[in-house]
Formats: structure tokens, C-alpha cells, sequence
């Protein structure tokens, strides 16, 4: 194994294992009740003995935030195009678009509640934290094609569309992958905070709800357990779009210099 | 005969009195006339802000003129280079060549024997999969001449190609761009701020002032001279050399900077 491979690897493994068992070690030693903090194991433990519960709203919450992820994708990039084609539009459509981003999405969920299902409130919450990095990434790509290629282009008469399709596209594909793996990470918080609003009001099954569900029953450890799950989730979805990304721009993107040493 | 410089007959392009102002006020060509003749090297040589790569721009259609006009025999037939490469990073350099012909509607498959063409031209068969970042500078300008040339234009049309290049890499580029230039006899007009490069490539110089920019010299350089090593230490170099150095001084020192 050389040097790198452990310092890259090896040492950031070795401190996670240590982290969990100074954990295990502390609440062992310290006898700390359960409904406190429950040790690693015991964590484990509720995760095994509840797992049918506890992966059904795991499903919930990934198709929840699958599906506002592939809507805010569609929706982002279809407007951030009519934008492009379309100047005055975005002038009109970008205040919307702002408000939308900078109100907390915490204090729109109650009143999503109002008018929505619990679901469909979840699902709406999820999408407006998505979309917005998804539309300003791609509309920021598809400005910043370079200016001599669109000379280019000129001189050889191209259509739009060509312009469009063989240029403008492919230079703002780094910026929407960009836009995407802030989106996916933001969809999954939506889709936690608008559970939480409606596990408030009593009402969910995503795992979230299972969170407060868990608190009212002082149910700690499966907390944990949901939380882990979250986790997990949360690090799958980057996983995912950093190897979409690579996939997609490794050959040429200067991004991804430094993975060929 | 060829109509190499010939009195009588019509240029391939001409420019009558062009004008060009921008918005804020600023004369960037005041009454430039300026011929294009079949089969010439012409550079255009001046100090930078004297207006010499908008000619360029103005000749391929690429910006306005405010006043005078450009008359083309026939159609507009040209290729252009960029002072930057301007590869589509995401296009390996076989897809980069064939994108003046993918915008006129040629497919891959009959695209493949005029762009093989193109890079044997300029000395890259066998890189057709390579991306531009796998490329030296030097052999990105290579692609992007490539590309210039996968249309046969009647022109090329040259805005400081080589200016980002080394020394070394740039000797030997001007030297294929002379052995290009003998093999497929295209018309070159190239802008340079270099009185060596200029005196070394061209049949014909423009010497261009700054503030307003226009063409103050002319400076023939025999056609028929080949153009090698012992012509770069020869004397008759160094005399046109030093006519085109001479001329540049007097077009900087007639502007108020210098």
C-alpha cells in the first residue's frame, strides 16, 4: 500500500472507528441511560429489530426526494432555456425565483400544510430548495460559452438550435452538474424539514416523521437509527452525482485535472 | 501567370474607405483601404489598439463597419484563427474539425476523408481521439488550423496565432504554415505584432498606426525568396526587416503615445 493510499484512506478510516468507539466506551463506562445517548451498538440493535418500519419510510423519503429532484431538474433547466432564448422572461420570472430561495423553506412548510396532503407538501418543500441552484447554475452555464467559439459559430452560419444543441449545452453542462449535486443534497433537507412540519401536525410516514414520532415516545435510539438512515441517504446522493459527474466530464473538464496525477 | 499581385485584376477582397467607430465614441479605423490579392501572404503589423485584428473581424463578417465598404469576389470563402485555440473542450480534435462542416450539414461518415485531410495537413494524424487538454499549446493551434482549412476557404484569416506560443514552438509553426501555404495555395492575411515573424512569412506587409487605426506603409517582400534559416541571417532580411521596424516607429511616434 503506499503512502498516499493511507493517508487517504486508511487514516480517515481509522478516526471514524476510533470516533464510534470512544462513543461505545463513554456511555459503557459512564453507564448513561439509553434514553440519553444510546451507544453505537444499541443503535445497531434498533436498526435491526425495526428495520421493516424504519426502510418503508426510508422508501417514502427517497422517492419524495427522487421525484422533487428529476421535477426541479425538468423544471430548472427547461426555464433557465426559456430564459436564454428569451431575455425579457427572465427579468420578469427571476424576482419569483429569489423570494422563493432566500424565505426559509421551515416557514413555508405550515402553510403548505394548509393547502396541501402531507405528501404532497413534502413533495412541493422538496422541490423549491432544489430547483433554484438547478436553474441559476444552468442559466449561469448556458451565458458563459466562450466568445470566440460563438464567432465561430457565426461565421459558419449556425442555426440557434445548433448554437444551442453543439454549444451552449455542452459548455453549461459542468454548471447544471454543479447545480445538481447542490440540488440533490438540498432536496433531501426540503423533504426532512417539510416531514418534520407535518410529523408535528401528527401526520407522515417518511423518516423524519419517524424522528419525532421516536422523540414523543422517547424512543432515542431509533431517533438515531433514523437519523442514520438520513445519513446515509444524504452520502449516497452525493456519491451519486460525483460519479455522474465524473462520468460526464472527466475526459475534458478542467475540474478534474487533479485526478490524474 | 499567376494573378500573384498582378496590376488589373480584381482582388479577392477589397476594403474601400472602412470606417469603424464603437458605441463610446472610440475611432478604432479611420479610412482604411486595403486589397486582398489571390494567392498573397499579407500581414497586418502594428502596435496593439491599432485596430489591426477588427480589420480581420470586419473582412470575415464577424462585426460592422460604420462607414466604406468591403466588396468580396464572389462569395465569402474563409477560415479563421483565433489568437486562442478555441477548441470545444468537450469534442476530441476529430469532432473540433469537423464542426464547420457538421454547421452545413455534412455527417460524420463524409466528414471523415476531408477531415484526415485537414490533420495530415497540418502534421496530427493519428490524434483524432485526443481531447484539446491532452494537446501542447502548439498542437491545439495545429487543430484549431485544422479546423480553418477543413472548408478549403479561399482566405485564412489569421488574428495573432502564434503570439502565446514559445519561441521554439512558434519557428516551427511558422514553418508549416509556409509549407502549408506552398501545398495548398491558400490566400493568408496574418496579424501580427511581430516584424520578424512578418518579414519572414509575408509576400506583403500593411503597417498599421494606432489612434485612429489605419494603413500608413506598404512593404513588398519578393515572393519568390525562400524562406529558410539562411534567409533569416541573409541581408535581404534584414533590410526589410529594418524598413517594416522603421515604419513601425514612425506609425507609433504619429500617435500621441508611444
Amino acid at each position: 500500500m503506499s503512502r498516499e493510499t493511507i493517508e487517504d484512506y486508511l487514516f480517515p478510516a481509522l478516526m471514524l472507528v476510533i470516533a464510534i468507539a470512544a462513543w461505545e466506551a463513554y456511555v459503557r463506562l459512564a453507564h448513561v441511560p439509553s434514553f440519553l445517548l444510546p451507544a453505537p451498538s444499541e443503535v445497531m440493535t434498533t436498526l435491526i429489530q425495526d428495520w421493516s418500519t424504519l426502510f418503508a419510510s426510508l422508501l417514502i423519503t427517497l422517492m419524495t426526494t427522487f421525484e422533487a429532484l428529476l421535477a426541479a431538474m425538468i423544471g430548472g433547466v427547461a426555464l433557465a432555456l426559456i430564459f436564454h432564448l428569451w431575455r425579457p422572461l427572465e427579468r420578469a420570472f427571476f424576482p419569483f425565483a429569489v423570494i422563493l430561495q432566500v424565505t426559509p423553506v421551515i416557514s413555508i412548510a405550515p402553510l403548505l400544510l394548509v393547502y396541501l396532503s402531507s405528501g404532497e407538501a413534502v413533495l412541493v418543500c422538496a422541490f423549491l430548495v432544489a430547483f433554484f441552484p438547478i436553474l441559476s447554475n444552468t442559466a449561469l452555464g448556458l451565458a458563459s460559452a466562450d466568445h470566440n467559439l460563438i464567432d465561430l459559430f457565426e461565421l459558419y452560419g449556425a442555426s440557434s438550435w445548433q448554437q444551442l444543441r453543439l454549444l451552449r449545452m455542452p459548455a453549461a453542462l459542468p454548471y447544471f452538474l454543479g447545480g445538481l449535486r447542490i440540488g440533490g443534497g438540498l432536496s433531501l433537507v426540503g423533504a426532512i424539514v417539510a416531514e418534520i412540519a407535518a410529523g408535528s401536525a401528527g401526520s407522515g410516514s417518511g423518516l423524519a416523521y419517524r424522528i419525532v414520532e421516536s422523540g414523543f415516545r422517547l424512543n432515542i435510539p431509533r431517533m438515531f437509527a433514523a437519523l442514520f438512515l438520513i445519513s446515509i441517504t444524504g452520502i449516497l446522493i452525493f456519491l451519486f452525482f460525483t460519479a455522474l459527474t465524473y462520468m460526464l466530464l472527466h475526459r475534458w473538464h478542467d475540474s478534474m485535472r487533479a485526478r490524474e496525477r | 501567370m499567376r494573378a500573384e499581385g498582378g496590376a488589373g485584376v480584381t482582388p479577392l477582397v477589397t476594403l474601400r474607405g472602412v470606417e469603424k467607430a464603437f458605441k463610446s465614441g472610440t475611432v478604432a479605423l479611420q479610412n482604411v483601404d486595403l486589397d486582398i490579392r489571390d494567392g498573397e501572404f499579407l500581414s497586418l503589423l502594428g502596435p496593439s489598439g491599432c485596430g489591426k485584428s477588427t480589420v480581420l473581424r470586419i473582412v470575415a463578417g464577424l462585426t460592422t463597419i460604420s462607414g466604406g465598404h468591403v466588396q468580396w469576389r464572389g462569395q465569402p470563402s474563409l477560415g479563421f484563427v483565433f489568437q486562442e485555440p478555441t477548441l470545444a473542450p468537450w469534442s476530441d480534435v476529430f469532432d473540433n474539425v469537423w464542426l464547420p462542416l457538421r454547421l452545413n450539414g455534412v455527417s460524420r461518415r463524409d466528414a471523415r476523408a476531408p477531415v484526415e485531410e485537414a490533420l495530415a495537413n497540418v502534421g496530427l494524424t493519428g490524434f483524432e481521439r485526443a481531447y484539446p487538454r491532452e494537446l501542447s499549446g502548439g498542437m491545439k493551434m495545429r487543430v484549431s488550423i485544422a479546423r480553418a482549412l477543413v472548408l478549403k476557404p479561399a482566405v485564412l484569416l489569421m488574428d495573432e496565432p502564434f503570439a502565446a506560443l514559445d519561441e521554439i514552438t512558434r519557428a516551427k509553426l511558422n514553418d508549416d504554415l509556409l509549407s502549408l501555404r506552398a501545398n495548398l495555395r491558400t490566400t493568408i492575411v496574418f496579424v501580427t505584432h511581430s516584424v520578424y515573424e512578418s518579414v519572414y512569412l509575408s509576400t506583403r506587409i500593411c503597417v498599421m498606426a494606432p489612434r485612429p487605426g489605419r494603413v500608413v506603409a506598404e512593404i513588398a517582400v519578393d515572393p519568390s525568396v525562400v524562406r529558410d534559416e539562411e534567409y533569416r541571417l541573409g541581408p535581404y532580411y534584414a533590410d526589410r526587416a529594418r524598413e517594416a521596424s522603421t515604419a513601425l516607429h514612425a506609425a507609433m511616434g504619429a500617435s500621441k503615445c508611444a
